[in-house]
């Protein structure tokens, strides 16, 4: 059983290492999470995604809870959680106080150029990794049609997205039926 | 008082701002208007610092609002206060999972969701890309960096770390 201060530890760089929204961290989560510590599966953490896509609060704050509880129930979630969020607590506090004007200083703009395209390829990666844990059947490629279709021409929200692919879990399976 | 009063607004946008960081944004400005902690103008200096900064992005612009209001005490109080609703929620719907695990209904909904949620990362990953690449050079490394990730699996942190370091090496 993982400890409560290894689980701080481990969301700590987690949280170290996103820059941006929940989806940054989520190619961190696969690698950390799913592949070196094997906690969860990948078929978990996309579950974790869909639920904290729509329930309040941020991803990354969600993602955690979840993980943290499956390994060690309240007090797991509470370390994953905190774990996740204190490097922004330290370092923007560094930042707030004394260096307000880092962001205007050409290295580390240049630095955050590359970090910004590493994190969409990171992204667009993980999602064709996790293509097979994702899709498994004609339903599956159904859903992703449909979704896709929905967000690039009509923007719909990522929420109002979830809840009606959630409805289409009730829906039956005629084929199946037949045999 | 400040303190409670952070809290409680911070515990509000956590409970409402539902997918993700950048949906606080509108939140925060309320804030701004109604209590004055702090102008529009450095809420947007704050957005711009809390992309481009380590960690998620909705705790960096909590956690840089309460540091604005009230320094230190300030910070700890709006990061706590945002992600408390988060913790409750997933805390109660997480036990329902565990204990739902084996039902048919439960799964076919998940398994169905899982697609969508794969389309939506990739409109994510599609919608930064428009708005961060912007040249040529960028397109080039994006697909270099898309070839090598298939090629080679290891961590995401050395692709960031790699990628910090030739965004200086090549003024990117």
């Amino acid at each position: 059983m993982v400890s409560w201060w290894k689980l701080y530890a481990l969301f700590f760089k987690m949280g170290l290492f996103t820059f941006g929204g929940g989806y940054a961290m989520l190619p961190i989560l696969k690698n950390e999470a799913v592949e070196k510590q094997k906690w969860i599966t990948e078929e978990e953490l996309l579950n974790y995604y869909s639920i904290g896509q729509c329930t309040p609060g941020i991803i990354a704050v969600n993602a955690a809870s979840f993980i943290g509880y499956k390994l060690q129930g309240i007090r797991g979630l509470i370390a994953a959680t905190l774990g996740v969020v204190s490097p922004s607590l330290i370092i923007i506090m560094i930042i707030a106080a004394l260096l307000s004007r880092y962001m205007d200083n050409q290295y580390v703009q240049m630095a955050f150029g590359g970090i910004r395209i590493s994190v969409i390829a990171l992204i667009i990666s993980t999602v064709t990794d996790m293509w097979k844990k994702g899709i498994k059947d004609l339903r599956g490629y159904i859903i992703f049609g449909i979704t896709a279709v929905l967000l690039w021409c009509f923007d719909i929200s990522a929420v109002f997205i979830v809840i009606m692919a959630a409805f289409s879990g009730f829906i039956p399976d005629f084929r199946s039926k037949k045999q | 008082m400040i303190y409670l009063l952070l809290f409680w607004e911070f515990f509000k946008i956590g409970l409402f701002a539902i997918g993700g960081g950048l949906v606080t944004v509108p939140f925060l400005f309320d804030l701004s208007e109604t209590y004055q902690w702090f102008t529009s103008q450095e809420l947007t200096d704050m957005i711009a610092i809390a992309q481009s900064t380590p960690g998620p992005v909705g705790i960096n612009m909590a956690t840089f609002a309460g540091f604005k209001t009230a320094g230190i005490g300030g910070a700890l109080l709006a990061t706590l206060g945002e992600i408390l609703p988060s913790m409750i929620v997933i805390y109660v719907i997480a036990g329902m999972l565990a204990r739902w695990r084996e039902n048919k209904y439960v799964n076919q909904v998940l398994a169905s969701i899982r697609p969508a949620v794969l389309a939506l990362i990739l409109f994510a990953g599609w919608h930064l890309a428009g708005a961060m690449i912007v040249n040529y050079k960028e397109v080039i490394f994006l697909f270099i960096l898309l070839i090598a990730m298939r090629l080679y699996k290891t961590s995401a942190i050395f692709y960031i770390i790699i990628s910090a370091v030739i965004g200086i090496v090549l003024k990117i």
